[in-house]
């Protein structure tokens, strides 16, 4: 069996989320292969790795603020076990801001 | 894996509404969110036949399903609604123009009228001039104050029945909130009210007074409806911002929290005479106002004459204060 050394991920930001992330919206990441991932811990890395600014507007305790709707594979996070999800290779995790002026 | 949506009609859900919990697909989504606002327009009696509505656009995310679902609507139900887009430019270089851009998408889409009204040409003053004129302090009044009498006088010039905004659950239930933190009893009346009519000024409706943001954030996704986010470069409203969170964090525990504060205001019930003020017309500029002069022509002569204090704070607040002395009771 073959195991790569790297598990690619894309993450997305929308709604003004991707401010926070120097403004980009998407985000083509490789996770190191050699433990399972939930979303929980992709938190706690970006949190240390790719947010760029103010991430009391993003992050609150081990979760995101509320108020930023979380997808994975276009799908609401709250149907997917949220925290607990176990990330697989090429999953879109998108995270959409609503707490920016309508 | 996620569930099957809970219509059975054998597609994956792809949500769980937070106002019921349920677990829809896209398809049945769309469906039951386009009919609560059916609904809330039905029942409200929102709009007669042969209206033209104004529909008060900024680019940003309401807005947009504002005026998405409005056209839908209106041509599935046939309601004989004339649709135009309003816009108010209020002159924040980086902020409006380009929101504004996304507005002009909007009516190029839904192939409705756009009229863009700007506080230069309404006040002779832009955001950016008062800004660098009284400084970040203070900056939101003139702005929402300016915006609010804007968005009448842009509605008069048009000619419309109707003035349609997009407030959304959220934003009437932190309204709620800041209301009653801020002790303003004739706001707190008025707040929840899916219409508002007052002499002189035209009727605002509020057809998304029963849609989560997260449902109108969802909806814009799912439809693809491209829309506007960024913050205001100046000073984003802080003590807003300190309602919503603790709305949010409220909602996490008790996921109808939202629809209950909301439920709350509409069923409060104010001793007559308790903070309402007779609502007549300014008698410089014409638009509604409670007082003789209205807070437009107050702050606007402050900025003129080199007094930008003039109409913040202090005296309106002791006389709010002084109200609520001789009627302290808020009765449910
Ligand atoms: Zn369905
Ligand atoms: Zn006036």
């Amino acid at each position: 069996m073959m195991t790569s050394e790297c598990m690619p991920v894309t993450l997305e930001f929308g709604g003004g989320a991707e401010l926070l992330f120097n403004n980009l919206k998407e985000h083509e990441l490789q996770l190191p292969n050699s433990r399972i991932w939930t979303v929980r811990e992709l938190l706690i890395w970006m949190k240390d790795n790719l947010i760029a600014e103010r991430p009391d507007l993003f992050f609150h305790g081990d979760s995101v603020r509320p108020g930023i709707l979380v997808l994975v594979n276009e799908t609401d996070w709250e149907l997917m076990g949220e925290l607990e999800y176990e990330i697989q290779r090429k999953d879109k995790i998108m995270f959409i801001s609503t707490l920016h002026g309508g | 894996m996620p569930a099957l949506c809970k219509t059975n009609c054998g597609n994956k859900a792809k949500l769980k509404r937070p106002k019921t919990g349920d677990a829809l697909c896209k398809e049945c989504f769309f469906s039951a969110f386009e009919t609560e606002i059916h609904f809330t327009i039905t029942k409200g009696k929102l709009f007669q036949r042969g209206n033209t509505v104004a529909i008060a656009a900024s680019g940003g995310k309401d807005s947009t399903v504002l005026a998405y679902v409005l056209k839908l609507l209106n041509e599935k139900h046939d309601y004989g609604l004339k649709l135009v887009l309003l816009s108010i430019d209020e002159g924040i270089t980086g902020y409006r123009d380009d929101s504004l851009d996304t507005v002009k998408q909007n009516r190029d889409d839904y192939k409705m009228a756009l009229k863009v009204l700007s506080y230069e040409e309404l006040y002779g003053w832009t955001m950016d001039s008062i800004v660098k004129e009284i400084g970040k302090k203070n900056n939101c009044t003139f702005c929402g104050v300016f915006r609010r009498q804007a968005l009448d006088r842009g509605a008069a010039q048009l000619g419309v029945d109707v003035l349609a905004t997009g407030h959304n659950a959220d934003d009437i239930a932190e309204t709620v909130i800041m209301n009653v933190l801020r002790g303003d009893i004739a706001r707190l009346q008025r707040c929840t009210d899916v219409a508002t009519a007052s002499e002189g000024a035209i009727p605002r409706v509020k057809p998304l007074k029963y849609a989560y943001e997260k449902e109108i954030v969802m909806y814009a996704y799912f439809k693809q409806l491209v829309y506007f986010s960024t913050e205001c470069i100046y000073s984003p409203n802080a003590y807003r911002g300190y309602a919503r969170a603790f709305l949010k964090d409220l909602e996490k525990i008790r996921p109808t929290a939202i629809i209950d504060i909301i439920h709350s205001g509409e069923v409060l019930r104010v001793k007559e005479n308790v903070g309402t003020r007779e609502r007549g017309v300014c008698e410089r500029c014409g638009f509604v106002s409670s007082q003789k002069v209205c807070k437009a022509c107050v702050l606007l002569e402050g900025l003129n004459k080199g007094l930008p204090k003039l109409g913040i704070g202090k005296s309106s607040k002791v006389n709010k204060m002084r109200e609520m002395k001789m009627n302290p009771v808020v009765d449910f």
